[in-house]
């Protein structure tokens, strides 16, 4: 009972802004709307006891990258930001794709055997998640920093450029 | 049931730790910091309301509640509203996981969560979104330039600060705030592996002392380039909310760094001849005060204090081991000491350094913090699994 509660308080902490998101005329409001979208899914991590995960989202998500899509929007601006346009004219095509998307990940849903098993998540996840990421992992995290230096590089080039 | 008395618990809970904090951190921080840049600058700061001017802040505030709202006419006013209370907030909510000592076999903390420190980062990293709303919101350029300000440097050494926070995880195998106290039952983490526990901790203070934007640090509210900074248009409470944020979270910077690197509520474990030696020397320092002409001088005086509570607090370590009592003082004393200590402590650079100019900063954080607290951490995780 409590957790069905907390599921739709959550939902509507998640759905209520992510809306706004997309559709306030406002960039800015836009970019603030993204946070506490992102403390509901915290909050959901917590709900499926999910804490170290929670902690990154909040530190990663709202604490950083939210503050990085403002800088930017502060600095290309010119500070003001305000009365952008959300939608060009390819609204009909997006809404499409966007319909699709829906339509499948509904079926995905729909069409999963959800199976239900008496087991407990494993108790304390931050070790168990260092040690997968450097054994059974290793490659794709490899590959994630990788990726990472390489973006790293271009924001170097591109600055420098303008210099 | 217990779901209610749960929800009960933390409601008081919560109650209980921002009123505590609202009246030490925000009131009496204030008021310590007056009182401690008086002492710097040779004057005596409040005096005049209550004894001593204790009850200076109390008034402030008083004022400051009669105040008028006021809300700039092109200022983004839900923004504008808001931004105090996220910034009040995020530095309230780090005191959740922060262990203030032991009562009767119980921990004091509010959640001993085993993700405790990543929890204080994440907290502390939501202040800056506070800052940001209320910079832009304004509609002032020395508010927005001060916004920016912050941004730039509360991202930059937010991962200095995480580095020397792993650097302690690593050493106690846990995240825990709790666990990490736990685990300096044996030393403080200041002392282990020298000389890196020092490193850790100065690279840890030089970057709180960043992230909660004070001296040499305090570019986003720089009086002589930007008036105040982000909170240049607040008025009233909302101004005293943003104090209110600031403070907490210095305090929590200091209680956190403590924890880390000080054992927190741990008392210290020294023999009884050196807690005699210590005592004897601030005795003699306070005697030496009291009874020459450097009582009348104002920047002496308050050495005279100090020294006469530490030379009280060594007798009574003294005593306490003579009588064979093993934790001599209660715990939560020893908490504050430290906390204080450590207050005090960024209070006097604060007072001390002139402020770093922007690229300066920037440069201290990405060349300096981060690569030593890299190598701190890859130096002492080599040496751990080669001593293992």
């Amino acid at each position: 009972m409590g957790e069905l509660a907390a599921f739709l308080i959550l939902s509507a902490v998640i759905l209520i802004p992510g809306v706004i998101v997309v559709t306030s005329r406002n960039i800015v409001r836009s970019a603030l709307s993204l946070v506490p979208t992102f403390l509901g899914v915290t909050g959901f991590y917590i709900m499926l006891q999910a804490e170290f995960v929670a902690g990154i989202q909040v530190l990663i998500y709202a604490g950083a990258i939210t503050v990085l899509i403002l800088f930017v929007i502060m600095l290309t601006e010119g500070g003001s930001g305000v009365e952008v346009r959300q939608a060009n004219e390819q609204v009909p095509l997006g809404a499409t794709a966007a319909l699709w998307l829906a339509f499948l990940m509904l079926l995905v849903v729909l069409r999963t055997p959800w199976s239900l098993s008496p087991g407990r998540p494993p108790a304390y996840s931050a070790s168990a998640i260092g040690s997968a990421f450097l054994t059974n992992y290793a490659l794709i995290f490899e590959v994630t920093s990788l990726v990472l230096l390489v973006v790293l590089i271009g924001a170097i080039v591109i600055a420098r450029r303008e210099e | 049931m217990s779901t209610f008395v749960e929800i009960l618990k933390a409601i008081g809970l919560a109650v209980l730790v921002f009123t505590f904090l609202a009246i030490v951190g925000a009131m009496y921080g204030v008021y310590f910091e007056r009182k401690i840049s008086g002492w710097i600058q040779a004057r005596i700061g409040p005096k005049h309301v209550g004894p001593w001017g204790l009850l200076q802040t109390i008034a402030d505030t008083l004022k400051l509640l009669q105040k008028e709202h006021i809300t700039p006419r092109s200022a983004d006013a839900m923004i504008f509203n808001t931004a105090p209370i996220i910034v009040a907030v995020a530095g309230l909510l780090d005191w959740v996981v922060i262990p203030f000592g032991t009562a009767f076999g119980r921990v004091l903390v509010v959640r001993d969560i085993n993700i405790g420190i990543v929890y204080f980062s994440a907290m502390a990293s939501l202040t800056v979104i506070g800052i940001l709303a209320a910079g832009w919101s304004s509609n002032n350029k020395y508010a927005l330039l001060g916004g920016l300000r912050s941004a730039s440097q509360m991202i930059s050494y937010e991962i200095p600060l995480a580095l020397a926070l792993l650097w302690a995880a690593m050493l106690a195998g846990t995240l825990s705030t709790v666990g990490i106290i736990e685990a300096q039952r044996g030393g403080w983490f200041l002392f282990k592996v020298p000389p890196f526990g020092l490193i850790a901790a100065l690279v840890f203070l030089t970057a709180a002392t960043a992230e909660v934007n004070r001296m040499p640090f305090d570019l986003p509210e720089a009086e002589s380039e930007l008036v105040a900074g982000y909170f240049v248009e607040y008025t009233g409470m909302r101004f005293a909310l943003f104090q209110l944020g600031e403070y907490a979270e210095m305090f929590a910077m200091a209680a956190v760094a403590s924890i880390l690197f000080l054992g927190g509520w741990l008392e210290p474990s020294m023999p009884q001849w050196v807690w005699a030696l210590l005592g004897l020397g601030a005795l003699a320092l306070a005697a030496f005060i009291r009874f020459s002409a450097l009582r009348e001088v104002l920047l002496v005086r308050p050495i005279l204090a100090l020294a006469a509570l530490a030379a009280v607090l060594c007798g009574l370590m003294v005593l306490g081991i003579g009588l064979g009592r093993t934790p001599v003082l209660p715990s939560m004393l020893w908490f504050f000491v430290k906390m204080f200590g450590l207050v005090f402590f960024l209070m006097w650079m604060r007072w001390t350094y002139p402020r770093l100019r922007l690229d300066q900063l920037l440069g201290l954080s990405w060349k300096v913090l981060l690569p030593v607290g890299l190598l701190n951490l890859l130096i002492t995780g080599f040496l751990l699994t080669v001593a293992r």
